[in-house]
């Protein structure tokens, strides 16, 4: 989802930048806040980055014949609702635009409102949503996770289609055309990230349980209940 | 073993068929990133679209970019396996403590 450096023109990158920075400054603050007022989060806080943090480094294959990144974006969201993993997402991209050409700063706005802002909170409401149509958790944590990750891309795709609409087919012919290269090849990926996240939340119920308990994750239960 | 290590298991295979599968039964291809895919999209039907800014820095050789890649993997891999561990092992020093001590005692 990495648009790259100098690939959307001016006045794009100028916009997505100025969508991108309030929730940026939003969740700096969100995470200041959580340091401060409960140290204990620092753990989980640092979980979450890390996660976002390997999971965009690694480039996997799919079915399309081309490879992608997942975002990991979601557990930041469900963990610490939304608003961190703007902040926490927006390192990760900026990491990788200025060590590794990867993307970069004119599409960092682009990309930050895609991967740090549209995903996380498309997440967070597929994981609200989810949980409490199912009732359990670890569903609403493989929706969640995977909608973090598919909705990025098309987000992506979405904004390159605005930047260079079809000659012919306008908005919605690029859009197509870019969610043919993007969405697709991230199905698989996105399903991927769901178990993913389900695995890392079983490890967590059981070893964090304080934590997800205060967090409101999980609601505080004297007896030891199975989390399967 | 416990019907939780099956699912753990069971979870793990998944992932790995996800991945494992398109390189197994999908057509030769070289795998491109998504993101260079769509750059040549865009330059295909846009001839004559310039980038206007240039990265601040290029790893310059691919052996480099991976290399970095790997840092930024090893580095998130890193803090999520401390932390993981951390929690891991305050839970079983609580439990172990549990059955003298009651209430467990999180604070080491």
């Amino acid at each position: 989802m990495h648009i790259a450096e100098g690939f959307l023109p001016p006045a794009h990158a100028i916009g997505w930048t100025i969508a991108a920075a309030p929730f940026v400054v939003h969740g700096a603050r969100a995470v200041v806040k959580e340091v401060r007022e409960n140290p204990e989060s620092t753990l989980l806080l640092g979980a979450a980055g890390a996660f976002t943090f390997v999971l965009s480094a690694i480039k996997l294959p799919s079915v399309t014949g081309s490879s992608s990144h997942p975002t990991g974006t979601g557990v930041g969201a469900i963990l610490f609702r939304p608003p961190v993993m703007a902040l926490l997402g927006t390192v990760v991209l900026l990491f990788q635009a200025l060590l590794l050409a990867h993307g970069g700063l004119t599409t960092l706005g682009a990309n930050a409102f895609s991967m740090a802002v549209v995903g996380p909170w498309a997440g967070y409401g597929t994981y609200r949503l989810a949980r409490r149509a199912s009732g359990n958790l670890l569903v609403g944590v493989f929706a969640g996770m995977m909608i973090a990750d598919l909705s990025t891309y098309v987000t992506t795709s979405l904004q390159l289609a605005l930047a260079f609409p079809d000659a012919e087919s306008g908005f919605l012919g690029a859009a197509v055309k870019f969610l043919g290269v993007f969405a697709v090849t991230q199905v698989p990926l996105a399903v991927a990230e769901g178990f993913l996240g389900v695995l890392l939340f079983r490890v967590l119920t059981v070893n964090a349980r304080p934590e997800l308990e205060r967090l409101g994750v999980l609601r505080p239960q004297p007896t030891d209940e199975a989390t399967r | 073993m416990t019907r939780r290590t099956w699912v753990t298991l069971a979870l793990v295979a998944s992932v790995v068929a996800l991945f494992a599968l398109p390189l197994v039964l999908g057509a030769p291809s070289d795998y491109a990133g998504t993101d260079s895919v769509a750059t040549a999209e865009i330059q295909a039907s846009n001839p004559g679209y310039e980038p206007w800014f240039d990265s601040v820095f290029s790893p310059g050789s691919s052996e480099v970019e991976s290399g970095l890649f790997a840092l930024q993997a090893a580095l998130g891999g890193g803090v999520l396996g401390y932390v993981l561990g951390r929690l891991r092992g305050r839970r079983s020093r609580a439990t172990a403590e549990a059955p003298t001590s009651g209430p467990a005692d999180t604070t080491p």
